[in-house]
């Protein structure tokens, strides 16, 4: 069993209720760090190498030593729960079951960087988890850790809920800031940076769930003896929620020294391949990290294991590797279709797209309705190279990174799959009746068997 | 069109969650306390908003619009919105919404003559790992199969017909 720091108590009975959570040693992090000075808690926070699990996989006390502390000028964190990457569904579990994590990270993120009102925003469709929350931010406030002179330190804290409506792009933060602020979701253009202006122009610091709840056991453990969890700079655990054809579908807690093939095939884990089928594919980090054929995915291209952490996932760069992203884990097995998966992530960004950015706005378009005309068998070689050529347009081009975001995943199902779309091409009636399946990109374990 | 004195109150207080004159910030979660009384977002309605908010109507369109989960035409009694993104695709929701058109005798973005149900085909709700799965009102419905959705509407028919 690997190291658990986040969901260790997450299926004691009761949990979600405030008695249990404290008689289980929760809150103790607030208790500790309202004693320290905020500077005292950032430093902390930087030891222990804690990285963004949003997705950028930022340094989150570096990132909180950057917030602008003009005079007179209130500051405000916003934790990000928008969670609407495909493959990705971690953050609702933490709320869902262990609430109080989040609010206790919370609290002490909110002391750090001297908010007195912290938002949580969180999608518009978890609709049901706004009154799990907001119980717990009762039962926080009704038990003194929440409201006014906190802990007779004299901190104030608020923390209020609020729901989006449905958009992806209201997880970028800047375009979170301004749906806060009651507006259309369009990202704002950088600089100037939320840490300087953010919600109401006011320093801001936008952190994912998880990286806020994160913070608990980093206080609790302090930073040093975090960081010696994990390898290298992916240190402490990550969430993993992994979903498509496996065995056991969830929510994982790792500690990022575990292999790729480990994960995969191990019951602790996702407990192998379902239905007895050898694996194709996979997207291991969130559906705009690189796809990543079976044999690339378990050996990097120089042959080494694969682990579960941000340097081993990004190894080989585009070209033979993908990223950690925000944890979602998406397996394909043998009878999926690349060319199909790839067209509904295609349709996925062009409905998202804020229409801002004409290479955005255009491009997600076009390549949808390309990998739609391969898809459906009546493609061309040259729609291949136009694809090719949309999403190098794209990629750079945007004002946000959802432009990037659409063109990776055509990008690498090309670059690793091409002889599928191909096939796609050749066989037009033939596609309609079955999967291309695994050609050469048979499951590194029987290769090497 | 007005809402009841307990949403009025419901408003004030989320109002109170932003600095003074930042009122506009609580226009997504007012729409939505709008459109959990009446159904979708008439023109009318949204004019309300602009009202209660202090804002111009222009502002209530433009995010009213922007956002997918605002209905800004009526939209049945029960709506089914069932993921078909990537993940949920390779475990079977093309079967799991053709087989519902197929029940309800309508397509994906149409709405029973009965106003009963409205078939949506919507992209990842976060609950990839318990696919196919679709959002009906405010909760999940996950894992499901052709026999969970006879299940659903049966269910969805019996209330239907218990608060008539
Ligand atoms: C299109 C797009 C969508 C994003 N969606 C999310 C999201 O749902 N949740 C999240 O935490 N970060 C999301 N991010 C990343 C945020 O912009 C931001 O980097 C993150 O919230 C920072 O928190 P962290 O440093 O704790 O990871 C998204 C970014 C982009 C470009
Ligand atoms: S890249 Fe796309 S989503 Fe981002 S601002 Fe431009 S148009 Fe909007
Ligand atoms: S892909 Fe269907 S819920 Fe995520």
């Amino acid at each position: 069993m690997g190291v658990k720091l986040l969901l260790d108590k997450a299926h004691i009975e009761g949990i979600r209720t405030y008695e249990v959570y404290r008689q289980n040693g929760g809150y103790a992090s607030v208790e500790k760090a309202l004693k320290m000075t905020p500077e005292a808690i950032v430093e902390e926070v930087k030891k222990s190498g804690l990285r963004g699990r949003g997705g950028a996989g930022f340094p989150t006390g570096m990132k909180w030593s950057f917030i602008a502390k003009p005079e007179g000028v209130p500051r405000h964190l916003v934790c990000n729960a928008d969670e609407s990457e495909p493959g990705t569904f971690k953050d609702r579990y933490l709320m869902e079951f262990i609430p109080h994590l989040l609010i206790e990270g919370l609290i002490v993120s909110s002391f750090a960087l001297g908010s007195s009102a912290t938002y949580i925003y969180i999608r518009g469709e978890y609709a049901w988890i706004p009154d799990i929350l907001e119980q717990a931010i009762a039962e926080a406030k009704a038990n003194g850790w929440l409201g006014k002179n906190i802990l007779n330190t004299g901190f104030d804290c608020e923390i209020y809920v609020q729901r989006g409506a449905g958009a992806y792009i209201c997880g970028e933060e800047t375009a979170l800031i301004e749906s806060l602020e009651g507006k259309r979701g369009n990202p704002r253009i950088k600089p100037p940076f939320p840490a300087v202006k953010g919600v109401w122009d006011r320093p801001t610091v936008v952190n994912n769930v998880e990286t806020l709840a994160a913070v608990v056991p980093v206080i609790n453990m302090g930073g040093e003896e975090y960081a010696k969890i994990g390898v290298g700079r992916s240190t402490g655990t990550k969430l993993i929620s992994a979903c498509g054809n496996i065995n056991k579908p969830g929510v994982f807690e790792i500690d990022m020294t575990i292999s790729v093939e480990e994960f995969i095939y191990s019951d602790e884990y996702c407990g192998g391949i379902a239905n007895g089928k050898r694996l194709k594919a996979c997207i291991p980090g969130g559906s705009s990290v690189p796809i990543l054929p079976a044999n690339l995915l378990l050996k990097t291209a120089k042959g080494e294991t694969r682990y579960m952490n941000y340097e081993s996932l990004s190894d080989g760069g585009f070209a033979t590797g993908s990223m950690m992203g925000s944890g979602g884990f998406i397996v394909l097995d043998e009878d999926q279709c690349v060319v199909k998966n790839t067209y509904t992530l295609a349709r996925f960004y062009r409905h998202e797209s804020c229409g801002q950015c004409s290479p955005c706005r255009e491009g997600t378009g076009w390549m949808e309705k390309i990998l739609k005309k391969i898809d459906s068998g009546k493609g061309t070689r040259e729609d291949i190279d136009l694809l090719w050529d949309i999403q190098r347009k794209i990629e750079g081009n945007t004002i946000c990174p959802l432009g990037d975001a659409a063109a990776w995943p055509v990008a690498a199902a090309i670059r690793h799959f091409r002889d599928e779309f191909e096939w796609h091409v050749d066989h037009p009636e033939e596609c309609l009746r079955r999967n291309y399946g695994l050609a050469h990109y048979a499951d590194e374990r029987e290769v090497l068997a | 069109m007005a809402f009841s004195e307990e949403r009025l109150k419901k408003v004030s207080e989320i109002v109170a969650r932003y600095p003074e004159g930042k009122q506009k910030s609580a226009l997504i979660p007012v729409l939505h306390l709008a459109q959990e009384q009446f159904g979708w977002l008439s023109a009318a309605t949204m004019d309300y908003v602009a009202s209660l908010l202090s804002l111009e109507p222009i502002e209530v369109y433009e995010v009213a619009t922007f956002y997918s989960m605002f209905n800004l035409k009526p939209v049945g009694k029960y709506m089914f919105e069932v993921c078909q993104t990537g993940p949920c695709m390779i475990n079977g929701s093309d079967d799991i919404i053709a087989y519902i058109g197929e029940k309800l005798g309508i397509k994906p973005g149409e709405t029973t003559s009965d106003g009963m149900f409205t078939l949506k085909a919507v992209e990842c709700l976060g609950a990839c790992g318990y696919a196919p799965m679709m959002q009906l009102g405010k909760f999940y419905r996950e894992h499901l199969t052709r026999e969970k959705v006879d299940a659903i509407i049966a269910e969805c028919r019996s209330n239907a017909a218990a608060n008539n």
